[in-house]
């Protein structure tokens, strides 16, 4: 891996989250500053600032982007115990011409009481769909009826966590055999605290949502959670930052045919952990095909985890900030592309002189 | 054993404190996020002076080596013409024509290795040469190693020629970097052997083979013993050598540049008929012979070695932690699958590595935004991940023009790839509707086959026209042929316009049975029949009658079955009351042409022809 480019992000505080849109030719920044920025990406590969606003009241915890079907649409969450929804307004061909583009607010979540800490739309499957999570242990899911009138949300569903929630993530799986579901993390700190890790899942007949899993096997504070892709397989893998990574498979159990009312169960394993992060890991996320999954600790690392062909999961590359200058400008990446190798012993043994040639 | 061994890869961040701070990051198609943030101290806000940077980190760096391209290119076409002649490959030709793909393979590293040369010779930049000589010495090396297995893996017959290949092997990659070994060492003795080997086309047996050697070896014994080179010390060592001699051999080590070179000229002289099952135990030996104890072994080293020793899979996974790319193992394994080697090695997962590393590979092509065309023909051949890998990483193409978007979705739609064809169209569909290009919109709706878009996109068609009195992308609309079908409010958008076009060009008669049978039918919205009936009025004057008495009924009867819908809600503000009077005009206006229509209708109806 190398250092594509560096952008100075220009916030006047700590950023809490970076996010690529759907296609990764725009990212979305929040800071402590309590704005969100937006970053569009020329044909050159350069990135600008195209949008800067002041979006809450406190520090911006998390930015995401809906799905592209649903047009440019953000949402937001803070400390200020509100999450956001933004959706782009086409400008005048004036803005465009200055590459500025503008955001308006199409609605204000505001039925938490406490700190969001999480937001996240549903897979497009299930329509334009978000859901929140506060420090009040309330996972609240919410629903825009109409697409084409964003300021139009319904809140159609309050979970009950039971302890103050710091993630949420849902099942991406648009496969039918698997109902709608979400899984909450839990940072509270008590050692009494079981319900570290529950997972929600949505029933047909009494159209909410029922707690189908706790993790048991996770007693220490979770910071985030994250569902891989699905392709195709039957069973569910599910990460989460805790002391350490965790990663553990979901396997539907076979339902009873006379059981058909309640939620599914599920026989659960790890199948990976980790606590090369040292201590704390604090957040988790897959990349778009659910094959390498990174994670970024109180080492100051990001490292990466990949599964080979035998299932086997290992450390395949670290991210470490070695605290140098960022180079030069800006935009340049610090890398010229080149026929890498991993081992730089292997460029010199390929020049034909093999560890015999030292002699000469 | 069979794992991605070795250390995972470390990639320094410039700016990031990682002793003090952590790091925030996303994932994105082909690249991923990186910035420094702090999680413990999210209570109190931290008034920090600097800005931090946002970091753009990607994986495959040799995707955008521009050099490279043609390699990717050419190794393409090699590849799909492989997997498509699969079903005709059998017999003897079969080993024939694979060993032909092998050295297409490698002529096209060559060919990237000889533009490479050329640049750097142009270039006449000492950075950008020392950049160059290094990425032409790991594809050199590439070649060495795809040559090799070629020879044991692939083109090899159980024993005999084994030999031939490999000093062939050796002449063409290692004596060119050292030409005066090959002098000293090819002095006499190529001739010798090759009359000896009675090259090409060799039709004497094995064991005919070993006698004549045999003959020959123990002749250059004698010399020796009799002391016929006795005056000349260069002579006799070289005789030495000829007999195989080990020590006499490493006297002369400088000339040979590495071990896998000592090891083919040792064979050479005493195990000329070397059978490949053999070769290993003179591998290794060979190696640790001519390093003698002195100096650690080196990836290629290790990578030769497990080839000599016919372990496919080590040879792989070398190469895969060696390499930081996955161009050479992905189309080597695939390679060796078709040899069938795979399997036979180990049933378990033979297949499952092929295509593993296949994944790979095309997944690194799709962050390249042209290479990913080439990604689409492996994930096909990838029978278990490849369909579904495919879709996963085709939605996520940026469709930056409507050519490229065409593209992706032609894609899509030669692979029954339904919903991805939908998702496509919708997100374009959306974006046309957000800038108001609702031609565009419609046409990606249609496209999609999403009838709740093309209804919400044929409203706003007619919205426009309320509002303004005319259409917009007339050409779409009037073309839109059995797509009109999608969806009722669609199906009413042509018809209206169509009532338009018969309209202009004065088919009154026509266009005022289109225009009734648009509200009978109960396709047009009941918001829409107002309008209608409006669009009735100019026909209801005109000097001829054009409604029949009939139809004049049906038109009393919509009128008054809207009219009779219309409650008053509360009280009505002034604009209200204004609209309404706009309403009550209108309506009234209405009835009144609609009786006079009637009326002549009747008289016209009653009366005989001609009168």
């Amino acid at each position: 891996m190398f250092v594509a480019r560096s952008i100075a992000a220009d916030h006047k505080d700590l950023i809490h989250d970076v996010s690529f849109d759907f296609h990764g030719r725009r990212m979305a920044t929040c800071s402590s500053d309590q704005s969100v920025k937006v970053w569009d990406k020329s044909e050159s590969g350069d990135w600008h600032c195209t949008a800067s606003w002041k979006t809450h009241s406190g520090s911006v915890w998390r930015v995401t982007w809906a799905h592209p079907e649903f047009g440019q649409v953000l949402a937001s969450c803070s400390f200020d115990r509100t999450a956001a929804v933004w959706e782009e307004i086409v400008g005048e061909s004036n803005d465009k011409l200055r590459g500025q583009s503008h955001w308006v607010k199409r609605t204000t979540l505001v039925d938490s009481r406490t700190s969001v800490t999480d937001v996240k739309f549903a897979p497009k499957h299930m329509g334009l769909m978000l859901a929140t999570c506060s420090a009040d242990g309330i996972v609240r899911i919410y629903e825009a009826p109409d697409v084409m009138n964003l300021s139009q949300w319904s809140l159609q569903h309050e979970v009950s966590c039971k302890l103050s929630c710091s993630c949420i993530s849902w099942n991406p799986s648009s496969s039918r055999a698997h109902p709608p579901m979400i899984a909450v993390g839990s940072d509270d700190g008590s050692p009494n605290a079981m319900a570290k890790v529950q997972v929600f899942e949505y029933n047909e007949n009494t159209r909410k949502y029922a707690k189908a899993e706790t993790l048991m096997t996770v007693t220490d504070p979770v910071h985030d959670i994250a569902f891989a892709p699905n392709l195709g397989r039957s069973f569910h893998i599910l990460a989460i930052a805790t002391k350490d990574v965790r990663i553990f498979t979901l396997k539907p159990v076979r339902k009873e045919l006379t059981s058909s009312g309640g939620p599914t169960k599920f026989e659960i394993q790890v199948v990976a952990q980790f606590d090369n992060h040292n201590s704390q890991v604090w957040r988790v996320s897959w990349n778009i095909t659910g094959t390498v999954l990174a994670s970024s600790g109180d080492d100051g690392c990001v490292r990466l985890w990949k599964a080979n062909y035998m299932d086997n999961w290992k450390c395949t590359g670290i991210l470490k900030g070695n605290g140098s200058p960022v180079s030069g400008s800006s935009q340049q990446g610090n890398a010229n592309p080149s026929l890498g190798s991993n081992i730089p012993n292997l460029q010199h043994s390929l020049n034909g002189s093999s560890a015999g040639r030292k002699h000469s | 054993m069979e794992e991605l061994d070795g250390e995972p890869t470390v990639t320094l961040i410039p700016g990031v404190n990682s002793q003090k701070k952590q790091m925030c990051f996303d994932w994105g198609p082909g690249e991923m996020l990186v910035c420094e943030t702090s999680f413990s101290k999210k209570e109190k806000s931290e008034m920090v002076p600097g800005c931090p940077y946002i970091h753009i980190i990607r994986k495959d760096i040799d995707v955008y080596c521009k050099i490279l391209r043609k390699l990717f290119n050419e190794s393409h076409g090699i590849f799909v013409g492989l997997q498509r002649i699969e079903e005709e490959l059998t017999g003897k030709s079969r080993k024939a024509q694979l060993v032909r793909v092998s050295k297409n393979y490698r002529s096209v590293i060559r060919a990237c290795m000889e533009e490479m040369h050329q640049l750097a010779i142009a270039a006449k930049d000492p950075a950008g040469d020392s950049q160059f000589s290094s990425q032409i010495s790991i594809l050199s090396a590439m070649e060495l190693i795809w040559n090799l297995c070629e020879i044991l893996f692939i083109e090899v017959a159980p024993a005999g020629p084994l030999l031939l290949h490999l000093l062939d092997w050796v002449r063409l990659h290692v004596c060119e970097v050292d030409s005066l070994s090959a002098d000293v060492l090819g002095s006499e003795n190529p001739s010798k052997h090759k009359d000896f080997w009675k090259l090409p086309g060799n039709t004497q047996t094995l064991t005919e083979l070993e006698l004549k050697w045999q003959h020959w070896h123990e002749e250059c014994e004698r010399h020796l013993q009799d002391g016929t080179f006795a005056s000349s010390p260069h002579l006799e060592a070289l005789c030495k050598i000829m007999l195989g001699d080990e020590a006499a051999l490493l006297e002369e080590k400088e000339l040979l540049s590495n071990w896998y070179h000592f090891l083919v000229t040792r064979l050479l002289y005493s195990h000329p008929t070397v059978k490949p099952m053999d070769l290993h135990r003179y591998a290794q030996s060979s190696l640790d012979v001519f390093l003698g104890g002195e100096s650690n072994t080196e990836p290629l080293d290790n990578i030769l070695l497990a080839a000599f020793e016919f372990d496919i899979h080590q040879v792989i996974k070398e190469c895969s932690t060696a390499l930081s790319n996955w161009w050479f193992v992905a189309h080597l394994t695939d390679l060796l699958d078709h040899c069938k080697l795979l399997q036979s090695h180990n049933l378990y997962f033979g297949s499952n590595m092929r295509e593993f590393l296949l994944l790979e590979y095309a997944s690194g092509l799709f962050a390249h935004h042209s290479l990913w065309q080439l990604g689409v023909d492996y994930f096909d051949y990838c029978p278990e991940l490849g369909r579904v890998s495919l879709e996963l990483h085709i939605e996520r193409i940026p469709l930056s023009t409507e050519q490229k978007a065409l593209k992706v979705l032609r894609v899509c739609e030669q692979r029954q790839m339904t919903e991805q064809v939908r998702s496509i169209c919708k997100i374009l569909a959306m974006k046309a509707v957000r800038n108001n290009r609702l031609g565009s919109a419609l046409s990606w709706s249609i496209r999609a086959k999403d009838a709740a878009f093309a209804t919400l996109v044929s409203d706003r068609f007619l919205r426009d026209y309320c509002e303004r009195g005319c259409f917009s992308d007339l050409d779409l609309i009037d073309n839109l042929g059995p797509a009109m079908m999608l969806s009722d409010r669609l199906t009413f958008l042509g018809k209206y316009r169509e009532f338009h076009r018969l309209y202009g060009e004065k088919r009154f008669v026509d266009a005022a049975a289109l225009l009734l049978s648009l509200m009978t039918s109960q396709i047009a919205p009941r918001s829409f029949w107002m309008t209608l009936l409006t669009d009735a009025l100019p026909l209801l004057e005109q000097k001829q009658v054009i409604f029949s008495a009939e139809q004049t009924y049906e038109l009393m009867r919509c009128l008054e079955d809207l009219t009779s819908g219309r409650l008053v809600h509360g009280e009505p503000d002034a604009q209200q009351l204004q609209d309404d009077d706009i309403e009550t005009t209108k309506v009234e206006m209405l009835r009144i042409g609609l009786a006079r229509n009637l009326a002549r209708s009747i008289i016209k109806e009653g009366s005989l022809e001609g009168s």
